[in-house]
């Protein structure tokens, strides 16, 4: 076979030979069919200029967020992106390098990473964070693995708000099995906020953790004192999710109102959304509880001629070294998104963010004020619950339907608020940041208007 | 330094003494001098009921990570609070401030447990 030319027919006849198998799809055939493709669309052998042809022929039958005012978020969303981010992410000694373990090669991605945990631990009021995990979905198991290790395994029980993002709960699902935790899920009140008394009369002595999203999977924010109270009123460990990262420029961590752990998705720090990703993950904790975090950790030293130097720290609760008794399976971080993020955030600084916070919150109170008076059966599922920049928004008609009524008026209005399923009513979750202008808040009310 | 006679010892390298029915846990000379300098102790939650083999914390060091276990089922009633802030106390004293917790027995199978010549044949065929 050539190095780097990819196998040809007769080297796939081989490898199939030498595997046993008769077929590629054969090779395969542990894959589920309907995660399964057939064929992409494009014709083999193919020179670079015409596979390029081909591929843009494509990609332009995408509508993209250019394309249409676009409020789409439930977890995703788009602020605003300086060039420099990617200009400092494009450097070589930052997009080429591998994990530090030598801090005697590695001091700028020690300290790039060390600045992240900085700004996290900040933003969450917490006292220590991690170097980054993939995104909010992992984040959230890894919280969930971290209350069940705390309680040392003896409490076999997480309770889990319903308004904690669907994706993120079927991820812990998936893992919480694995090591015997059942999931309890906590259904919101008619306001959308987690009931308090239901959280108190579920909770109980073998109960590790209670995962909250604040804001949640809603758009609203939750009673985070009241949450903690519960939560640590049976010894458990108090966990607040938070997917939109651009919700610190107004609100309070969760660590300054008592919660033990503050993780989520950090992807509105400098990382544009793209289809599948990259994502962000991060992950803050209480400082006693911190060799039981997962992930990498970026400690302050002094070099061996008292210099300021930075180094990985605490590994021994890591793949790496604790081999099977590690605190968690990863055994990396998220690099060159953590730099992306610290970028960003260095770039808007702390007056920056709260400047961006407060845009996205004055144009979603705007539009709250404006949906109520379009009419026509649209209106706010929950006029009366404090938001950040997201809100449940019922119409004339189901969520899908409605998205697809306001794509053809040239709006994407949102995402079906039951696109995974939920107890909530079916309608539009509806995004705004400080990127929503003026007159896409107007398309989106006037095309509200003319779907009825 | 030699092997204590007046302990006995299990073969994962923790140390027994006893005191009517309670009894005090630690790690031996030995066990200490291969996990290096100890700078982080997790101990058990006093009140805890444990069986015997059962593992009760980590002990970490700079290199190294290591669990050790209940010699001995029974409750834990007291625990080392000193190792928070002066985990070398293992490394310095690992017969006698360096102790980790102690246990109420409810079952002990001393016959399972090796005295301080047994342990140091122990050791010496380990070593081979």
């Amino acid at each position: 076979m050539h190095p780097w030319i990819g196998a040809g027919a007769e080297d796939r006849a081989r490898i199939l030979a030498e595997l046993g198998k008769g077929s590629v799809d054969e090779l395969f055939s542990q894959l589920p069919e309907s995660v399964r493709v057939d064929s992409v669309g494009v014709p083999t052998a193919l020179d670079e200029a015409s596979l390029l042809a081909v591929l843009e022929g494509m990609a332009g039958q995408n509508v993209t967020l250019d394309d249409m005012p676009s409020f789409l978020g439930a977890g995703v969303y788009r602020h605003v992106q300086p060039a420099a981010v990617d200009a400092v992410l494009s450097r070589a000694e930052f997009f080429t390098s591998y994990t530090p373990y030598q801090p005697e090669i590695s001091q700028g991605t020690l300290q790039a990473i060390f600045e992240f945990q900085t700004i996290i631990c900040q933003l969450t009021g917490l006292a220590a964070a991690n170097a980054s995990l993939y995104d909010g979905a992992t984040a959230v198991v890894e919280a969930a693995l971290m209350a069940h290790r705390i309680h040392r395994g003896r409490r076999n029980r997480i309770l889990v708000a319903e308004t904690v993002h669907p994706v993120y709960r079927r991820v812990l699902d998936t893992y919480a099995g694995a090591v015997g935790l059942a999931v309890g899920t906590v259904v919101p009140s008619p306001d959308a906020r987690v009931d308090v008394d239901a959280l108190a009369a579920a909770v109980s002595e073998d109960v590790c953790g209670v995962i909250v999203q604040s804001p949640n999977f809603l758009g609203v924010v939750e009673d985070l004192p009241a949450v903690a109270k519960v939560a640590h009123g049976c010894g458990a460990i108090a966990v607040q999710v938070v997917a939109e990262a651009a919700s610190f420029g107004v609100l309070l961590g969760g660590g300054e109102l008592g919660f033990d752990i503050v993780c989520g998705e950090a992807q509105s720090f400098g990382i544009p959304p793209g289809f599948g990703g990259p994502h962000l993950g991060f992950f803050a904790s209480r400082g006693e509880y911190v060799r039981q975090m997962p992930g990498r950790l970026v400690g302050e030293t002094v070099d061996s001629e008292g210099r300021r130097a930075f180094c990985l720290t605490l590994s021994t609760r890591e793949q790496h070294i604790r081999r099977a008794k590690a605190t968690s399976n990863i055994c990396t971080n998220h690099g060159l998104m953590a730099l992306a993020a610290t970028v960003w955030l260095e770039l808007l600084g702390g007056n920056g963010l709260t400047a961006l916070g407060r845009s996205c919150l004055s144009r979603a109170v705007w539009l709250r004020e404006r949906i109520g008076a379009v009419g026509g059966g649209w209106r706010l599922a929950y006029p009366d619950s404090p938001v950040f920049n997201e809100m449940l928004v019922l119409g004339p008609g189901t969520g899908p339907e409605l998205v697809e009524q306001l794509a053809r008026e040239g709006v994407l209005g949102g995402v079906p608020s039951r696109l995974w399923g939920g107890s909530w009513p079916d309608g539009v979750l509806i995004a705004v940041t400080e990127r929503s202008s003026v007159r896409d808040l107007e398309a989106l009310v006037a095309a509200m208007g003319r779907v009825r | 330094m030699s092997v204590p006679n007046h302990l006995l010892f299990t073969k994962t390298h923790e140390w027994l003494r006893r005191d009517g029915e309670i009894v005090a846990v630690g790690i031996s000379h030995y066990a200490q001098d291969q996990l290096g300098e100890v700078v982080y102790v997790e101990l058990p939650d006093t009140g805890l009921t444990v069986d015997a083999a059962e593992e009760l914390g980590t002990l970490e060091s700079v290199k190294a990570v290591s669990e050790f276990f209940a010699p001995a089922a029974g409750e834990i009633v007291e625990v080392n609070e000193r190792l928070n802030d002066e985990p070398n106390l293992i490394n310095d004293d690992p017969y006698g401030d360096g102790w980790l917790v102690k246990i109420r027995v409810s079952s002990i199978d001393e016959d399972a447990m090796l005295d301080g010549a047994g342990y140091e044949r122990f050791l010496a065929e380990e070593s081979h």
